[in-house]
C-alpha cells in the first residue's frame, strides 16, 4: 500500500513507473501531468538539442547528469521547431545560465514549450532501476501546495498501461507536407548538387545542415511519402531520417516504399529509424532493447578497418542479428553490446547506421558518411548508369 | 592488434623527487604503467631516485635503480640493461626531458632503444613552444599573439609587438616554472631572464595576456590505429592567468553547450594528431573568451600528467594503465575497461557526479612571500572531492584541504569591516577579489556576505558567473541557518545537507557543537548514501567498489545505496589527504603498503581519501575506495555504514601522517575500534607532561625545556634555561614559526615577527642542543617485541628539521656503543608506550648524551627509505602486527654494512620569492631522493646529484661562513684546495684561511661594492658556494644565496654539508670508477 504524499516545498511532484517504483521530487518546466515511456540519456552535454529531437516523441528522459540546464537555451540549437519528448527528470534545480549564447533560461524554455518535469530525483537510482527492469510506462504528476496526493491513485492510472504509444508514432513528428531545406552555398569544384529527398520520419536538422553542407538540393517529404512521388522528383538519392517509435509499425508503410527504392537502384543513406526501416526493407527484423542506447559516448567499431568512433545514440530498438541476408554486410558494431551498428546492400547503392553521425549532441567523429553518401552516389551513378 | 613481441625490456623513468608542479600522480602513473608492462610478461627495467614511491618497490619492477634520473647515470643503467624500448610518457616532465637528452646525445640510438610511448618528434613539437605554436596555425587552431624569443635582446625587440601585460611561458618546463606575467617593462626583462635560464632549450615564448579567460583542460588518449578517445574535460574555476595546478578545477567542464564543447573535443583530436602523439594520454589546455566563445589553444603535454591523474580518479579511468597498454601495440577496443569489465576502454566515460579539486597551499612557510597566484604553480598539493551536485561537491572540497575550514568557511578580507554597509567596504573589497590569492573562492563569499553583488564579483575576478550563482545559493541556506539556528526537523536538515554543509559547518552557524548537530542528524535519520564511480553514469553493472558519499532524494524516501557492505573482516585505512610540507608521499606509501598487506590476510581493506594524486586512490590498491574527506563527521559515515555487515576489526590511523591522528578522539568519542597502538598511547606522546612523566621513569633525557604562558614570560624563562633556546608557538600546525634563538636580540627579533601567532597560546621553549648529531629511529613493536628497524644519522646537525636534513643509513659516526644505546632506548620507549605497529624516534647525541628530541607512535616519513635501505617491509609487517600478529613471527634482513643509502631534500624556494635558503627546525622541503652506493661518500653524491644539487669535481669555491663555524670548514677546505679547487672568500673568512696556510682569493661582500660576490656567482664563476649564517648576519647574505639559488649554482648551508661534500670530492678524485650502478633487488639480496 502506497502512502499518500503531501505537497511540501521540498516536494511537490512525483514520478511514478508502472511497476510501482516512484520518485518524489519537485516540478520544473510546466507544473502539471505527463505521461510517457521512461529511457535514460546519459550525455552531459546537449540537453537542448536532445530535447528536440524528434526522436524522443513519447518518452520521458532521464538526465544522469546532475546539472542539467547551466548554459540555458538559445535559438540555434535547436534540432526541430519544438520539443517532442513527453517529460523529463533531473537530479538538481535548473539553475540560472551561464553562456555567451544562452537567450532564456532552461526552466522558461521549458515553460514555455510546455514540458512537465520533475527533479530532486535520485536519477542515478532510477537510471540502474531501468537498465535492470528495462523500458516502462511512468507518469509525472503535480501536486499544488498542500494538496494530498494519493499514490495509490497515481499508480493505478498506469498501472496496466504497458507502452502505450504504439503504432506508427513517426505520423506525430513528421513534416505535414513537402519542403525544401536552404541550400548552402559551398565551394566551387565540390561536384555536382544532387538532388536529395529526405523522408521525415522526425528528422533533426544538423542532419539537414549536414547534407545540405554536401551540396545537396535537398526536399524534406512526409514519412507517408509514395514511391511515386518521390519519383516524381527524380532524385540522385533518397535519405531515411531518424524518428521515433517500433520500426516495424512505421515500416508498415515505409517498407514497400524503400523496398521500391532500392529496386530501382536509388541510393540510399538511412540514419536510426532509417537505418532500421531499410533492413526491414532488406528482411532483417528488428526488436526492442532492454535499455536501449541513449548518449554520446558510444563506441562503435567500423568492421573493415576495426576503427573504432565514439557515436552519439538514441534508440531503443536495435536490428536484430538472426537470418541476415547475403546481400547485407555487417558494417558497424556497438562495442557495448555487439550488437549491428550499420550495415550496407552489397549489391545496391545503400548503407544505413544506427548511430547518430550528425552527432547534435555529442562528438563528431563519423560526419564524414554525410560525404560517404555524396560519393557513392557519385559512384553509383557510374556503376549502375 | 595483439601487443608487441619484438621488444621484451622496457625502461621506465620516474619522475624523482616530489616538487611543486610533480607530486604523487607520477608515482600512480608510473605504478600502474610498471605493474602493466610486468602483468604482459615485459621486462621491466625502471629508474627513479625517489625511495618514498610505490613504484620503486622491490617487487613491482623487475630491476628497480633508485639512481639520479640524469643523462649520465641512465647512459650507465642503458648500458647495463640494455632496454630495447624507452617509456618517457609516465614520469612527468623529468622523465621526458632527459629522455630527450638521451636523444639528443644519441645514446638511445647507440644501444638500439625505441622510445614508445611518443616519440622525440611529438614531445619536440608539443614542448616546443615555437614549433606548437606553427603545428596550430597548420590545423587551423588559434593561439594567442606571441613570439618566441632566445635572448633577452629579441625579448625587447617582441615586447614592442605584444605589449603589456605580457605572458612569458619557457619551452619544456613544468608548473608554469620560470614563466610569469609581466605588468612592467622590468617584470617582464627580469621574468624572461629567468624563464631563458630555467627552460631547457633556452627559449620562452612571450603571448599576447589572455588573463581572465575562461581556462579548459581536456584529457585524451590515442591508440596507434588513431583511434582517440575523450576521458574528461575540466573547467578551471580561475580563470586563464592562474596556473592549471593552482585553479580551483570541476569536471565536467559545466559552462560549455553541446556545440562548442565539441569544437573543443574535435581541436583536441586534431592537436594530437597533429603533433603525432600516437599511443597514450595527453593533455592539451584551451582558453575560451567569456563573451565571444572565441577558442585559444595554450599547450598540450604530450605524456600523462597531474590533470590525468584528476581525471583517472574523477571518472574511473585509468589513463596510465590504459597509456602503458597502448605502448606496447594493444589498442583501445583491446582492452577492457577495469572498472565495468564488460566494456571496452575505447569510449568516453561519462559521469553522474561533480568532481571539485582544490589545490592546497603552503604560504604559511614561506611569509616573506608574495602570496599572490599566477602562471607560475606554487601549491604543493590538491584535494578532489566528489558530490551530485557542485555545491555539495565543493563544499565537500574545502573541508578536504584540511586547511581547517569546515565549508565556505568565514574569512577576513583585509580593510574590510563587517558591521560597515558594503558601499564603505568595497573598495577593499574590490582590491582584495583582483588580486588572486590562494583563498579567493573563500574570499569571494566572504564579499557576497557582505552583500557584493555577483555581477561585480564576475568583473573583478572573471570567475563564471555559474559558479558564483551556486555559491549564492550555498550563502542563502548559509543565512537561513544562521537565522533559524539548528536545524531541528527533517526537512530542515535535509535540506542544509544536501547543499553539502558539513555538521561542523552548520554547528559553527547555529552556534553549537559539532556533536550536537550530529547527534539531531542521527535522531532524524539523515545520513549519505554511497554512490559508485562507474565510468558511465550506471548505463551498465559495475563490479568495482569506487565509492563517494552524497544526500540524495528527499526527506521522505531513502535512496538506493551502492556501498553493500560485505560479510567480511575488514579494516579501513585512513589516508594522509593532500599533499602538504611535512606530509606527503611517503604516507601515501604507508597506507598503500597496509592495503596491499591486510589483502594478503585475506582481509577486506578499505581506503579512506581525498588525494586524487596517490597511489592509496587507485581502486586498485584496496578492496574498496571511499574517495571521502577525512573528517570524522564523513569517516564516521563510512565506518556505520561498513558496520552494517560483517566485522570491522577496526580503522587504521597510524599511516596517514597527522591527518587520521587528529580524528582518534572523535572516533574514539563514536565507538570505533582503532587499531595497533591504543588512543590513550597516542596520546601519550603528544601530552607533554605525561611524555615528561614517563621519561623522567625511565631516566631518559629530553633537552631542558619550559612553557611559557605570556609573551612576557619569554625573557625570563629563556635566562633560566640559557642561550640557546628553541621555541614554537604550541597551537599552531606545522611547526611555524619554530626558530633557534642564540640571544638576547634574537628574541626580541622573533617576538616582532611572530607577534600574532604568539599571541594564540603556550609558546614551547626547549634548551637548544648546539654541535649535537640529530638520529632518526624507525621501530616496529607488537606491545612485547620490537625490532628496530633503521637508525639513521642526519648529515646536518641537530636544529635542521629531519625532514629538511639529509641522513644516511647505516650512520656513519655513531660508535657501536652509541647504536647499542639507542636501540636499547628505542626498545624500552616502544614497549613503555605499548606500540603496536610502528613508532619513530628522533634522538640528538650532544657530547656522547643521549636527548630525546621526540617519539612519535606512528609511521613516519622515514619508513619507505628504510624499508628500501634494508630491504624490509616495515609497514607491511606494521599492518599485520596491527591485526594481531607478531614480530617473531617474520624474518627480517639482517642490517649489513655493505652498502649506504643517502636520503637527501628539495626545497620550493625557488617558486618563492624573498625567501631564504637556510636551514632550520621548520620544514620547508617537499620531497625526497635516495642515493645507494657501496661507501657513504658515493651514495652522498648521488644523492646530491639526484636533489638537483650537484657536486663539482673541479673549479671554484665561494666560502663566506660564520665565526662558528670557521674553524669546522677549515680542513674541508684545506682538502678541497689540495685537490686543485680555486678558493675565494669573503675578507673574514679568507684571513681565517690564509691564516691557516690555505691560498684565498679575498671578495668583496655586496654591501662591500664594488666587483662583489653576488655579481661574481651571477657571472658563474663559482661552481659550489658554502655559506652559513646565522642570527642577525643572515639578511646581508641572503643575496647571495638567493642569487646562487636561482641560478642553480650548487650550494651548502652547513658546516657538516660541506664536510660531506668535501668527502665525496675527494673519493671521487681517487678513483672516478668506483660508482657502482646496481638494482635495488641486487643491493637488497647482496650478503
Ligand atoms: N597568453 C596567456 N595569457 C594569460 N594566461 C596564460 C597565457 N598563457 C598561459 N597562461 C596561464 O599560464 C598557465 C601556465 O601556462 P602553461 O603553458 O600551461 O605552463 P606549463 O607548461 O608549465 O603548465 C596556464 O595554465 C594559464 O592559466
Ligand atoms: N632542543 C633541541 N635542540 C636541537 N634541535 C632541536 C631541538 N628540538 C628540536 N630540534 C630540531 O628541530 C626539529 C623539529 O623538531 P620536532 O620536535 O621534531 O618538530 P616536528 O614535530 O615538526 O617534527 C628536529 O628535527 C631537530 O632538528
Ligand atoms: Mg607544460
Ligand atoms: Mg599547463
Amino acid at each position: 500500500m502506497l502512502q499518500p504524499f503531501v505537497a511540501t516545498p521540498y516536494v511537490d511532484a512525483v514520478l511514478m513507473l508502472s511497476d510501482g517504483t516512484y520518485f518524489l521530487g519537485k516540478g520544473i518546466g510546466k507544473k502539471g501531468t505527463t505521461e510517457g515511456e521512461i529511457c535514460f540519456n546519459t550525455g552531459i552535454t546537449g540537453y537542448q538539442e536532445t530535447l528536440t529531437d524528434p526522436s524522443y516523441f513519447g518518452q520521458i528522459v532521464v538526465f544522469t547528469f546532475p546539472h542539467i540546464g547551466n548554459v540555458g537555451t538559445n535559438s540555434e540549437d535547436n534540432e526541430s521547431d519544438k520539443i517532442h519528448c513527453r517529460g523529463i527528470v533531473l537530479r538538481n534545480t535548473i539553475t540560472t545560465p551561464s553562456n555567451f549564447r544562452s537567450q532564456l533560461s532552461f526552466d522558461h524554455w521549458l515553460s514555455n514549450q510546455k514540458l512537465v518535469g520533475i527533479s530532486g530525483v535520485d536519477t542515478r537510482q532510477l537510471t540502474h532501476h531501468i537498465r535492470i527492469h528495462g523500458p516502462q510506462w511512468a507518469i509525472i504528476v503535480y501536486a499544488q501546495a498542500g494538496e494530498c496526493l494519493s499514490l495509490e491513485d497515481v499508480h493505478r492510472s498506469i498501472a496496466d498501461k504497458k507502452i502505450e504509444l504504439t503504432g506508427d508514432l513517426a505520423q506525430y513528428v513528421t513534416a505535414s507536407s513537402p519542403y525544401s531545406w536552404p541550400k548552402k552555398s559551398i565551394q566551387a569544384g565540390s561536384g555536382p548538387a544532387y538532388k536529395l529527398v529526405v523522408i521525415d520520419y522526425g528528422v533533426k536538422h544538423t542532419i539537414l545542415n549536414l547534407l545540405a553542407e554536401e551540396g545537396f538540393d535537398i526536399t524534406v517529404m512526409p514519412s507517408t511519402v509514395s514511391f511515386s512521388d518521390i519519383m516524381a522528383l527524380s532524385p540522385d538519392g533518397v535519405f531515411l531520417s531518424n524518428g521515433p517509435g517500433d520500426p516495424s509499425e512505421t515500416g508498415k508503410t515505409a517498407v514497400p516504399v524503400i523496398q521500391h527504392l532500392l529496386d530501382n537502384t536509388i541510393p540510399i543513406f538511412g540514419i536510426c529509424l532509417g537505418h532500421q526501416l531499410l533492413a526491414l526493407a532488406m528482411g532483417l527484423s528488428t526488436e526492442k532493447m532492454h535499455a536501449g542506447h541513449r548518449g554520446a559516448n558510444q563506441p562503435v567499431q567500423e568492421i573493415a578497418t576495426g576503427n573504432v568512433f565514439i557515436t552519439s545514440q538514441n534508440h531503443g530498438f536495435c536490428v536484430s542479428p538472426k537470418h541476415i541476408p547475403s546481400t547485407v554486410q555487417i558494417t558497424y558494431r556497438s562495442l557495448f553490446d555487439q550488437s549491428i551498428e550499420g550495415f550496407c546492400v552489397t549489391n545496391k547503392p545503400a548503407f544505413s547506421v544506427q548511430f547518430h553521425p550528425e552527432s547534435s549532441p555529442g562528438p563528431h567523429d563519423t560526419r564524414f558518411l554525410f560525404a560517404a553518401f555524396k560519393t557513392m552516389i557519385s559512384t553509383a551513378k557510374k556503376v549502375y548508369a | 592488434m595483439p601487443k608487441r613481441t619484438d621488444i621484451h625490456t622496457i625502461l621506465l623513468i620516474g619522475a624523482g623527487p616530489i616538487i611543486i608542479g610533480q607530486a604523487c600522480e607520477f608515482d600512480y602513473s608510473g605504478t600502474q604503467a610498471c605493474t602493466v608492462l610486468k602483468n604482459e610478461g615485459y621486462r621491466v627495467v625502471l629508474v627513479n631516485s625517489n625511495p618514498a614511491t610505490i613504484m620503486t618497490d622491490p617487487t613491482l619492477a623487475d630491476c628497480t635503480y633508485i639512481e639520479p634520473i640524469t643523462a649520465e647515470f641512465l647512459e650507465k643503467i642503458i648500458q647495463k640493461e640494455r632496454p630495447d624500448a624507452l617509456l618517457p610518457t609516465v614520469g612527468g616532465q623529468t622523465a621526458l626531458n632527459v629522455a630527450m637528452a638521451l636523444y639528443t646525445s644519441g645514446c638511445l640510438a647507440r644501444y638500439g632503444v625505441e622510445m614508445i610511448g611518443a616519440t622525440p618528434a611529438a614531445i619536440e613539437k608539443a614542448e616546443n613552444r615555437q614549433k606548437f605554436n606553427e603545428a596550430m596555425k597548420r590545423i587551423g587552431l588559434d593561439v594567442p599573439n606571441h613570439a618566441i624569443v632566445r635572448s633577452l635582446d629579441e625579448a625587447k625587440r617582441a615586447l614592442s609587438l605584444i605589449g603589456l601585460p605580457a605572458v612569458v611561458r619557457p619551452s619544456f618546463t613544468l608548473g608554469g616554472s620560470g614563466g610569469g606575467i609581466a605588468e612592467t617593462e622590468a617584470d617582464f626583462m627580469r621574468i624572461v631572464a629567468n624563464g631563458l635560464d630555467l627552460s631547457p632549450t633556452q627559449e620562452v615564448l612571450i603571448d599576447e595576456s589572455i588573463v581572465g579567460w575562461k581556462e579548459y583542460e581536456m584529457e585524451v588518449v590515442r591508440d596507434k590505429k588513431d583511434n582517440v578517445v575523450i576521458i574528461c574535460s575540466i573547467e578551471n574555476v580561475d580563470p586563464m592567468g592562474i596556473h592549471t595546478g593552482d585553479s580551483m578545477t570541476v569536471a565536467p567542464a559545466l559552462t560549455l553547450t553541446d556545440k562548442e564543447y565539441q569544437v573543443m573535443r574535435n581541436a583536441s583530436i586534431a592537436v594530437l594528431r597533429e603533433i603525432g602523439v600516437d599511443t597514450g594520454g595527453s593533455n592539451v589546455q584551451f582558453a575560451v573568451n567569456p563573451a565571444t566563445g572565441r577558442l585559444i589553444v595554450i599547450e598540450m603535454n604530450p605524456r600523462v600528467s597531474r590533470s590525468s591523474a584528476l581525471a583517472s580518479k574523477a571518472t574511473g579511468y585509468p589513463i596510465a594503465k590504459i597509456a602503458a597498454k597502448l605502448a606496447v601495440g594493444y589498442t583501445l577496443d583491446e582492452i577492457l575497461n577495469d572498472i565495468t569489465r564488460i566494456t571496452p576502454a575505447s569510449f568516453e566515460p561519462t559521469i553522474d557526479y561533480i568532481v571539485t579539486k582544490i589545490p592546497r597551499f603552503t604560504f604559511e612557510k614561506f611569509p616573506l612571500s608574495d602570496s599572490v597566484l599566477s602562471t607560475q604553480m606554487k601549491s604543493v598539493g590538491e584535494a578532489m572531492s566528489i558530490g551530485r551536485s557542485f555545491a555539495e561537491s565543493l563544499q565537500k572540497g574545502f573541508r578536504s584541504i584540511e586547511k581547517g575550514f569546515s565549508g565556505l568557511s568565514q574569512v577576513l578580507i583585509e580593510g574590510t569591516d563587517p558591521h560597515q554597509s558594503y558601499e564603505a567596504n568595497k573598495p577593499a573589497i574590490q582590491k582584495a577579489l583582483k588580486r588572486p590569492s590562494h583563498i579567493r573562492m573563500l574570499e569571494i563569499a566572504q564579499a557576497m556576505r557582505m552583500g557584493c553583488p555577483v555581477e561585480d564579483i564576475c568583473e573583478w575576478t572573471h570567475f563564471d558567473p555559474w559558479m558564483l550563482e551556486q555559491m549564492a545559493l550555498i550563502l542563502h541556506v548559509e543565512k537561513s541557518l544562521t537565522e533559524n539556528g539548528i536545524p531541528r526537523t527533517k526537512e530542515a536538515m535535509w535540506d542544509v545537507k544536501k547543499m553539502g554543509f558539513s555538521d561542523a559547518r552548520i554547528a559553527e552557524l547555529a552556534h553549537t557543537t559539532e556533536e550536537t548537530i550530529r547527534h539531531i542528524r542521527f535522531e532524524l535519520g539523515i545520513h549519505p548514501v554511497f554512490k559508485k564511480v562507474d565510468t558511465c553514469s550506471a548505463e551498465f553493472a559495475c563490479e568495482t567498489a569506487y565509492l563517494y558519499s552524497t544526500y540524495e532524494g528527499n526527506p521522505y524516501q531513502v535512496s538506493a545505496c551502492e556501498a553493500f557492505p560485505t560479510n567480511r573482516n575488514k579494516v579501513i585505512i585512513l589516508g594522509g589527504g593532500p599533499n602538504r610540507i611535512g606530509q606527503g608521499i611517503e604516507f601515501d606509501y604507508a597506507c598503500v603498503h597496509a592495503a596491499f598487506s591486510l589483502k594478503e590476510e585475506g582481509i577486506e581493506t578499505i581506503m579512506i581519501n581525498c588525494n586524487p594524486e596517490t597511489v592509496s586512490t587507485d581502486y586498485d590498491t584496496s578492496d574498496k575506495l571511499y574517495f571521502e574527506p577525512l573528517t570524522a563527521e564523513d569517516v564516521i559515515e563510512v565506518v556505520l555504514k561498513e558496520q552494517e555487515n560483517g566485522s570491522l576489526l577496526g580503522v587504521i590511523v597510524q599511516f596517514g601522517g597527522q591527518t587520521p591522528l587528529k580524528l582518534v578522539k572523535a572516533l574514539q568519542s563514536a565507538h570505533i575500534p582503532i587499531l595497533g597502538t591504543s588512543p590513550d598511547k597516542l596520546d601519550l606522546a603528544e601530552d607533554r607532561e605525561r611524555f615528561k612523566a614517563l621519561l623522567d621513569r625511565l631516566q631518559l633525557t629530553q633537552p631542558q625545556n619550559d612553557i611559557c604562558h605570556r609573551v612576557s614570560d619569554l625573557d625570563a624563562t629563556i635566562q633560566r634555561l640559557g642561550y640557546p633556546v628553541v621555541i614554537r608557538p604550541s597551537n599552531v600546525l606545522g611547526g611555524q614559526a619554530m626558530a633557534i634563538l642564540l640571544k638576547a636580540s634574537d628574541l626580541d627579533r622573533y617576538i616582532l615577527a611572530n607577534r600574532d601567532i604568539l599571541l594564540d597560546g603556550p609558546i614551547l621553549v626547549d634548551k637548544f642542543l648546539e654541535n649535537a648529531t640529530e638520529i632518526d629511529v624507525d621501530a616496529l613493536c607488537d606491545g612485547t617485541d620490537v625490532f628496530v628497524a633503521g637508525i639513521m644519522e642526519h648529515i646536518e646537525e641537530a636544529g635542521v628539521h629531519s625532514g629538511d636534513s639529509a641522513c644516511t643509513l647505516p650512520t656513519i659516526s655513531l660508535t657501536p656503543a652509541q647504536l647499542q644505546e639507542v636501540t636499547h632506548t628505542t626498545e624500552m620507549l616502544a614497549k613503555e608506550m605499548g606500540v603496536v605497529g610502528l613508532m619513530n624516534v628522533q634522538y640528538a647525541f650532544q657530547d656522547n648524551k643521549l636527548f630525546i628530541i621526540e617519539v612519535n607512535p606512528r609511521a613516519s616519513r622515514t619508513v619507505p627509505f628504510v624499508a628500501k635501505a634494508t630491504g624490509n617491509s616495515i609497514a607491511k609487517v606494521a599492518a599485520k602486527v596491527m591485526i594481531g600478529k607478531k614480530i617473531r613471527d617474520f624474518s627480517f634482513n639482517k642490517p649489513r654494512p655493505t652498502h649506504y643509502c643517502v636520503k637527501e631534500v628539495v626545497f620550493p624556494f625557488g617558486r618563492f620569492d624573498n625567501t631564504d635558503i637556510l636551514l632550520g627546525p621548520e620544514m620547508k622541503s617537499t620531497g625526497e631522493v635516495m642515493g645507494i652506493d657501496t661507501t657513504f661518500e658515493m651514495a652522498f653524491y648521488k644523492a646530491q646529484e639526484s636533489a638537483g644539487n650537484p657536486i663539482p669535481k673541479k673549479g671554484c669555491i665561494l666560502v663566506t661562513v660564520h665565526d662558528k663555524d670557521k674553524p669546522r670548514i677549515l680542513e674541508s677546505v684545506r682538502c678541497l684546495a689540495s685537490l686543485g679547487f680555486a678558493i675565494a672568500a669573503t675578507k673574514g673568512t679568507a684571513q681565517f684561511l690564509q691564516k691557516n696556510g690555505i691560498e684565498a682569493v679575498s671578495v668583496n661582500k655586496e654591501k662591500e661594492g664594488g666587483d662583489h660576490l653576488v655579481d661574481k656567482i651571477l657571472l658563474r664563476e663559482y661552481q659550489l658556494v658554502v655559506n652559513t649564517s646565522l642570527g642577525e648576519d643572515t639578511a646581508e647574505s641572503f643575496s647571495l644565496r638567493r642569487v646562487a639559488l636561482l641560478n642553480r649554482i650548487p650550494y651548502v648551508t652547513t658546516a657538516r654539508a660541506f664536510y660531506a661534500v668535501v668527502n665525496a670530492i675527494s673519493k671521487l678524485n681517487q678513483d672516478p670508477e668506483q660508482m657502482t650502478t646496481m638494482p635495488l633487488q641486487d643491493w637488497i639480496n647482496r650478503v
